[in-house]
């Protein structure tokens, strides 16, 4: 039998915490680099300073420790549990909380969770959305993603026919995105989950903006689909901040699971072109 | 593409030459206003309450900033998305607010009453906020504390980068842009 490992959810706690931090502050390696990339290809002036202005903000972000965006987002976790971790201290949910709770305090991050019906601000940025995955091994891999609200607001599930197929997702992911427009603050990362079901279909979608930015998939006919959607986005002038240009989309991402016969669940999530994210082992 | 410079309160004869794509650097104060304060605002003017500010020509900002640190005006203070504001910007372009400042697309209503009423809708880079939120250089909330990062607050802002994007001759910057560089790859 493989031994137990005991992990403290203090410890939890306090990765939560300066994750949650970082990524207010300082954008992911993966996705200024692509941004530099696409900087270098942009034909558009305007195009370039939107470019300009996005880089600088970058900088002072990093370096004055203000938030890249106002909207500071809500705290969406990936956790994937090894399933001989054994958690000890505590409720691993009650120290995820705790981390995300003390980082919006203690770092001035906008606190943005809300009533859905009254609109009464919580003022503690709670609760976080979890996602929990039960995986082989002793370790315990956290992603933490800080998801604004306005490319969220830009995400959708639709449950396509499958007789609709590859060019009707194809289609549905283009059109949903070009209208987006200048909406969720272009460039963005589009993720896609294709099949499983209704909402296992979002959590991929998500889960597929936190890919390494450009990383084409492992299954060529995907990575194919990707390029695809991609340069179609890419030709629709919208461009940096909508103000016209060669980059509307730094990277599409799909992810893939079986469906059902009569379903073809299709989920489209939008992040903006800070794509706030960071990840611990513990 | 023309660049002004602006003070507010902003007037019809600064409104008419404002033409989209051109650059304003504006000065002066301006209110903020999103989705929770706009619906108590058109409430109060529905009930013929007073309202936080008089919107005669006033530029509201549609933004939730972020909390200040000791010794800074505001935190981040970039546009939230505008849209949710479609229902609103009506109302109060009628009651003489001469602009708005946000990111991304508003409805033909907004875009018909900016050129009946004569006014503009501006936008700003989203999610450059810690950049953006340098031109303000004093911040006070005036209404509706309770709201939190969705108060109304009085700014004072000194060349405060912004495009024009709808003007008050029909025209929509997001819409010319697209068409200019749709097919280019």
């Amino acid at each position: 039998m493989a031994k137990v490992r005991e992990v403290s959810v203090k410890d939890v706690e306090q990765a939560v915490y300066k994750m949650a931090l970082d990524a207010a502050y300082h954008i992911p390696e993966d996705v200024l680099a692509a941004e530099k990339e696409a900087y270098a290809k942009e034909k558009s002036e305007v195009a370039k300073k939107v470019f300009d202005t996005i880089f600088s903000n970058i900088e002072v972000s990093s370096k004055e420790e203000f938030p890249l965006c106002q909207d500071t987002g809500l705290g969406i976790l990936f956790v994937e549990v090894g399933q001989d971790v054994h958690f000890v201290d505590g409720y691993i949910v009650d120290a995820i909380n705790s981390g995300v709770e003390r980082a919006y305090k203690d770092g001035y991050l906008r606190k943005s969770s809300c009533h859905p019906l009254t609109r009464a601000n919580y003022g503690n940025n709670l609760p976080a959305i979890i996602h929990t995955f039960v995986v082989p091994g002793d370790k315990v891999k956290i992603v933490f993603d800080a998801k604004g609200g306005g490319s969220e607001s830009m995400s959708k599930v639709q449950m396509l026919k499958p007789a609709d197929g590859r060019d009707g997702i194809v289609k549905t992911v283009v059109d949903w995105v070009i209208e987006a427009g200048p909406n969720p603050c272009p460039p963005t990362i589009i993720g896609v989950g294709i099949g499983a079901d209704f909402e296992r279909s979002a959590v991929m979608a998500k889960h597929a903006t936190l890919r390494k930015v450009g990383e084409p998939s492992t299954d060529p006919d995907l990575a194919d689909m990707e390029k695809e959607i991609l340069t179609k986005i890419n030709n629709s002038g919208v461009g940096p901040a909508g103000l016209g240009g060669l980059t509307t989309c730094l990277a599409v991402h799909i992810e893939m699971e079986p469906c059902h016969i009569a379903t073809l669940p299709l989920a489209i999530n939008t992040a903006c072109h800070v794509n706030r994210h960071k990840e611990t082992e513990l | 593409m023309a660049e002004y410079k602006m003070t507010t309160p902003l007037s019809d004869e600064d409104i008419i030459k404002l033409k989209a794509g051109d650059s304003v650097f504006l000065s002066g104060v301006i209110y903020t206003a999103r989705d929770a304060a706009h619906m108590r605002i058109v409430a109060s003017l529905e009930k013929g309450e007073d309202l936080p500010f008089d919107p005669k020509g006033q530029v509201i900002y549609y933004v939730g900033p972020s909390p200040a640190r000791p010794g800074k005006p505001i935190g981040s203070a970039g546009p939230t998305t505008s849209y949710r504001m479609n229902s609103f910007a009506p109302i109060l372009i009628a009651k003489g607010q001469k602009g708005m400042i946000g990111k991304g697309k508003m409805s033909q209503e907004v875009k018909d009453a900016c050129v009946k009423y004569k006014a503009c809708y501006f936008a700003s880079i989203g999610g450059a906020a810690a950049v953006v939120g340098q031109a303000v250089k004093k911040a006070e909330i005036i209404a509706y504390p309770e709201l939190g990062p969705e108060a109304v607050r009085r700014l004072e802002v000194e060349d405060m980068p912004l495009f024009v994007c709808y003007d008050s001759h029909g025209n929509d910057l997001y819409e010319m842009a697209k068409k200019e560089w749709a097919n280019r790859l």
